[in-house]
């Protein structure tokens, strides 16, 4: 039998290991292969001399941080794309105050340890404003340290209250309380329907951030929660049960403040059990689309709220999709536009606070900071987009409905 | 009625980590080493399939084929590469670190060349669902395939490795290698063959996984892979019967966990389940017990 136990342990030991393992990607591929040609003429020689954050170059540097490997590398490869658009167009244009900008940008596999190596690496580079970071979890460890060295920070997309509970941080996305709560408006203003469930990832902060306040609010509207069910990052490809339950409950109405991921098999799962319900979800869903091979006739009639559409008739729009997809032979997502927004949003309140390249990062946060609640920003996401203190932006949400296999603005 | 849909849910689940859980149990059997790369091997085997079938757009049956041999071909170079030369090695942690290695090559490898991107399988099975119960119930067509996959698999495995020549020599290697090469058995060959063999299962356990669970990402094997290593555990390690018994059985507990208990709750009660059988019963469900050797 001693062999036996031995063997056993064993077995429990690696099991314990290998689940320890799983979920977080280990990619070391180099996440800046594209990003860091930007480097235009000016800044070459002084790359020597940026060695200790505080660099007197003769260009603004900002970091952006974000998935470009792993599970969630849509939206960080969008993010850096999009900004990269941005930031060239602001230089060809003359820059910010006459400067032109160098980006850089570092993976962080969506890992909040691999995110914060990810800021030491730029800081290292010189950094002096941090565009990012891309999702929640990352974004909440990576503040603290911003906080820490009080460096000016703007998170596209990271959507969790804590992203911004420091005053150097600002956000272009809503938060994920906020989604929820416009969610359940959204839902109750328009009767989309009485009877509606609830199907989260109760592992991860931005689902159940969103569930917590959607529920919250839910009383205040004239439709009733029937069924919640969670489920968690070990444990998303069997959706049974979740759809058994809010169908046995007559939901006419299934609310998925989850990634696109999770509900591409929830829609097939649904359509399996002939459960035809309205499914309605938040930005997580946004890419739901672009699933390769994914059958979008799954999709129709699935309603979101996100603050983009790339089918949107605006000239702004028009012109930002028309030169991504040149760029980058893809049609850009909301994390795209949410960070474009962000590089125009530092560009409007660098030129308000009248930055300097010579200024360290920390007389640059201070001057940012009150020049960020005085701007007012006709972007992507948002005409007359502005923020507060907090660092929440003000932008009314705007919902699209997939028909036809596109997003539709409703 | 909701009790029995959720049973014929947890079977079709637990069918999917059956099928995946005689892969390993079949390896850890002969060879006595745990294949942790196992559920990335499904995961190519799926990607080879996607590519064959929604990427080229030929007939599902040459995908299967073309991941059933890149499979094999692959388990076979996994194992000359990095489990054969360490297998002597003073420490069984080696090759187990190894194995958890090649998982770790195996995704970053496919997330580069197909991207982090999802991709949605289409299903090989064109089977229609079993209605009964005037469409209450309903069992899907990839359910009934893969139970029978399953069942199948475990008879032939078993014929295979208690009649055959080829089968009685990996026995022979499971109980002794040292002694089995003094009675002229090829050794390494005989482990290269159960890894071919470990593999191609990999291959279909794959094609039938993503057939009833249509997203396929570079990470769709590892929990799947886990959770049918602790199938192959529940049902007896080294047991080809106790994986099939073990997968199912825990596809009935995590649905049912997840129905009457909490859905958040699933793998905690699967894994509570898990460790009590244990305690109870050491060598799993259908384990036997192994007599230290004085």
């Amino acid at each position: 039998m001693k062999r036996f136990n031995k063997v056993m342990s064993l077995v429990m030991v690696s099991a314990m290991a290998a689940s320890l393992f799983v979920g977080c990607g280990n990619a070391d591929a180099p996440a800046d292969n594209a990003a860091p040609e930007a480097n235009n003429e000016a800044a070459a020689p002084e790359a020597a001399e940026a060695e200790n954050g505080d660099a007197a170059s003769g260009t603004f540097k900002i970091g952006g941080i974000g998935p470009t490997t792993g599970s969630a590398a849509v939206y960080g490869l969008a993010v850096q794309n999009a900004a990269q658009l941005a930031v060239d167009e602001i230089n060809a244009a003359g820059g910010i105050n006459g400067v032109s900008i160098e980006f850089k940008f570092e993976d962080d596999e969506c890992d909040a340890e691999k995110s914060v190596n990810a800021y030491n690496t730029l800081k290292d580079w010189g950094m002096q404003m941090l565009m990012g970071t891309v999702t929640s979890g990352c974004s909440v460890a990576v503040a603290e340290k911003t906080s820490a060295d009080n460096m000016f920070q703007l998170t596209p997309s990271g959507s969790s209250v804590d992203c911004v509970k420091y005053d150097n941080a600002f956000r272009v996305c809503f938060s994920d309380p906020n989604q929820g709560a416009a969610s359940a408006q959204y839902i109750g203003d328009n009767s989309v329907a009485s009877t509606v469930a609830v199907i989260y990832d109760s592992s991860d902060i931005y689902s159940s951030g969103i569930y917590e306040k959607f529920v919250s609010e839910a009383a205040n509207q004239p439709f009733e929660i029937v069924s919640a069910e969670a489920f968690t990052a070990d444990n998303k490809t069997d959706f049974s049960v979740q759809l058994q339950k809010a169908k046995d409950a007559g939901a006419e109405l299934v609310f998925l403040p989850i990634y696109y991921t999770e509900a591409s098999l929830i829609l097939s799962q649904a359509s399996t059990m002939g459960y035809e319900p309205i499914f309605f979800g938040c930005d997580g869903l946004d890419g739901i689309l672009n699933v390769e091979n994914f059958d979008t006739s799954l999709a129709e009639g699935v309603m979101l709220l996100t603050p983009f559409a790339a089918d949107a008739e605006d000239e702004l729009t028009q012109k930002f999709v028309t030169a991504y997809k040149e760029k980058f032979g893809d049609t850009p997502n909301q994390f795209a536009a949410d960070a474009y927004d962000a590089i125009y949003a530092i560009k409007a309140a660098g030129e308000k606070a009248g930055i300097t390249p010579d200024m360290d990062m920390s007389a640059m946060c201070e001057a940012m900071k009150p020049a960020m609640t005085e701007i007012t920003l006709d972007g992507l996401t948002g005409v007359g987009m502005t923020w507060d203190a907090s660092g929440e932006p003000n932008k009314a949400p705007k919902a699209v409905k997939i028909t036809d296999g596109v997003y539709t603005a409703m | 009625m909701s009790f029995i849909s959720y049973l014929i849910n947890g079977i079709s689940l637990g069918s999917v980590y059956a099928i995946i859980a005689l892969g390993y149990t079949m390896v850890y059997g002969i060879a006595k080493m745990l294949n942790f790369a196992h559920g990335d091997v499904i995961m190519v085997g799926s990607f080879a399939v996607f590519t064959i079938v929604s990427t080229l757009s030929l007939p599902p049956i040459l995908g299967i084929l073309v991941a059933v041999v890149v499979c094999t071909i692959l388990g076979m170079a996994i194992e000359r590469v990095a489990y054969k030369p360490l297998r002597n090695a003073a420490s069984p942690l080696a090759v187990l670190i190894t194995a958890i290695g090649v998982s770790y090559l195996l995704q970053n490898v496919a997330l580069l060349i197909f991207g982090a991107n999802t991709k949605s399988f289409t299903s090989v099975v064109t089977i229609s669902p079993l209605k009964l119960a005037d469409g209450q119930l309903m069992i899907s067509g990839e359910t009934i395939v893969t139970i029978i996959a399953g069942i199948v698999i475990m008879i032939c495995l078993t014929l295979f490795v208690n009649k055959s020549k080829a089968g009685q020599a990996m026995l022979a290697v499971s109980e002794d290698k040292g002694a089995a090469q003094l009675m002229g058995i090829n050794v390494n060959g005989t482990i290269a063959l159960t890894f071919a063999i470990g593999s191609a299962l990999a291959a279909i356990a794959g094609v039938l996984l993503c057939s009833a669970y249509p997203s396929l990402t570079p990470y769709t094997g590892a929990m799947p892979g886990i959770k049918a290593f602790v199938a192959a555990v529940f049902g007896g390690i080294g047991s080809i019967p106790g994986a099939m018994i073990g997968g199912i059985l825990l596809g009935i507990i995590e649905i049912l966990g997840k129905a009457y208990i909490s859905s958040q709750m699933a793998d905690a009660i699967v894994f509570a389940v898990l460790i009590i059988v244990l305690l109870v019963k050491p060598t799993g469900i259908l384990g036997k017990n192994i007599q230290e050797k004085v």
